[in-house]
């Protein structure tokens, strides 16, 4: 039963921190800022929430679980808003994003009505 | 087992410092840096679970709610220019 | 009323499970704690159903489990195109029809849509959304939808609301 847990609780920390890294490559790797805050989305929902799992896992039934799922739960309220608050506060000061398929240099599409 | 998802966690740190050194545009710089504080949550929370200290958890928390209140700040003061003005979402940015 | 006193309790609940001690003193400190809270969320008029809302009830939680499952899908979606070697992307900005009537809906479905990796809310006006995507698929996924109809139904029939930003 304890390595079951175990081995449950390393996949998901392994999965989490593979997680992670592959946004913080795609931080790097991504053309723009809106663009990269895709990057930084992965890291915010999948790594912190696969890694903060497998924690709990390792936790169990205890204190440490719920301090865990508070920190969880705080970090899925404010990584949106503080998302949309950078995006937002880019638009309004004119950072345009980049558009269409990267290293063409066109614009093919602006913002349509559905 | 965790030396090695605070090594990912390290490595992640690393290459959002590294885009908030490159930038190009203050926004990126904001996005790392509050990729580095999620990181940092994170970070102190396995730490707690490396050394066999749980009461590192509350750090971790009090980390999340200043990074979180931080990162809002910041832009604030990069959207209206200063903290006192009372931000609703449609007030117009002035340039 | 009931909004205060289940701030209350779940304020105090809270306290119990962050501090782990059951001695009277500190149970009284925590009591003292909670009520001055709620007397100043009170006097800050953030007492309301957007600041506390609890009259989403089990809706939000199924929501959230649905939420979660699209999480994990888009997020194998985009972590493949930032491996790709060939960079996959194709950026687009599009305009979302929000069919939700309180702000509290709005700002429920605009987080969920950032919080899916591959598309970020950029604008919220009423009844309209600046969505940026990271490529098309994620964008069509969008429109078609789904989304939007499962927020209304977690809203349900609400009728006004007011003007916080907070909570989804």
């Amino acid at each position: 039963m304890e390595t079951a847990l175990d081995i449950v609780s390393w996949v998901l920390l392994v999965t989490g921190s593979v997680f992670a890294m592959i946004g913080g490559l795609g931080l790097i790797r991504l053309p723009d800022v809106y663009t990269r805050m895709h990057g930084a989305g992965i890291t915010d929902t999948m790594g912190a929430g696969l890694i903060l799992a497998g924690l709990m896992v390792q936790g169990g039934f205890s204190q440490v679980t719920v301090k865990l799922i508070l920190i969880l739960i705080f970090l899925l309220y404010t990584s949106p808003t503080s998302t949309y608050a950078l995006a937002n506060a880019a638009f309004h000061r004119g950072q345009k994003p980049l558009l269409g398929k990267p290293g063409h240099g066109k614009e093919d599409d602006q913002p349509s009505k559905p | 087992m965790f030396i090695a998802v605070t090594a990912a966690i390290l490595i992640t740190m690393a290459l959002a410092l590294t885009r908030a050194l490159l930038g190009p545009t203050v926004y990126d710089r904001v996005l790392a840096v509050n990729m580095f504080g999620t990181k940092t949550v994170l970070l102190i929370a396995v730490l707690g679970f490396l050394t066999g200290r749980p009461d590192f958890l509350d750090i971790s928390l009090v980390y999340a709610l200043i990074n979180f209140i931080g990162t809002i700040a910041v832009l604030k003061l990069l959207k209206f220019g200063d903290l006192g003005t009372a931000g609703g979402r449609d007030e117009p940015a002035e340039d | 009323m009931l909004h205060s006193i289940s701030l209350g309790l779940l304020l105090f609940g809270v306290w119990l499970l962050l501090s782990g001690f059951f001695e009277p003193l500190l149970l009284g400190l925590g009591v003292v704690s909670c009520l001055v809270v709620v007397l100043i969320a009170h006097r800050m008029d953030m007492i309301d159903r957007e600041g506390h809302p609890i009259h989403l009830g089990w809706r939000i939680v199924i929501y959230w489990f649905w939420l979660a499952l699209e999480i994990v899908k888009s997020n194998i979606d985009v972590a493949r195109r930032i491996l790709d070697p060939k960079l996959p992307i194709h950026p687009v900005l599009i305009r979302l029809q929000a069919s939700q009537k309180s702000e509290l809906g709005l700002v429920i479905y605009a987080n969920s849509i950032t919080l899916t990796p591959g598309t970020v809310s950029v604008q919220v006006e009423t009844g309209e959304i600046l969505v940026h995507a990271i490529a098309k698929e994620p964008a069509e996924a969008l429109q078609q939808g789904d989304m939007d109809r499962r927020v209304s139904a977690v809203e349900g029939p609400a009728e006004g609301g007011g003007k916080g930003e907070e909570a989804a």
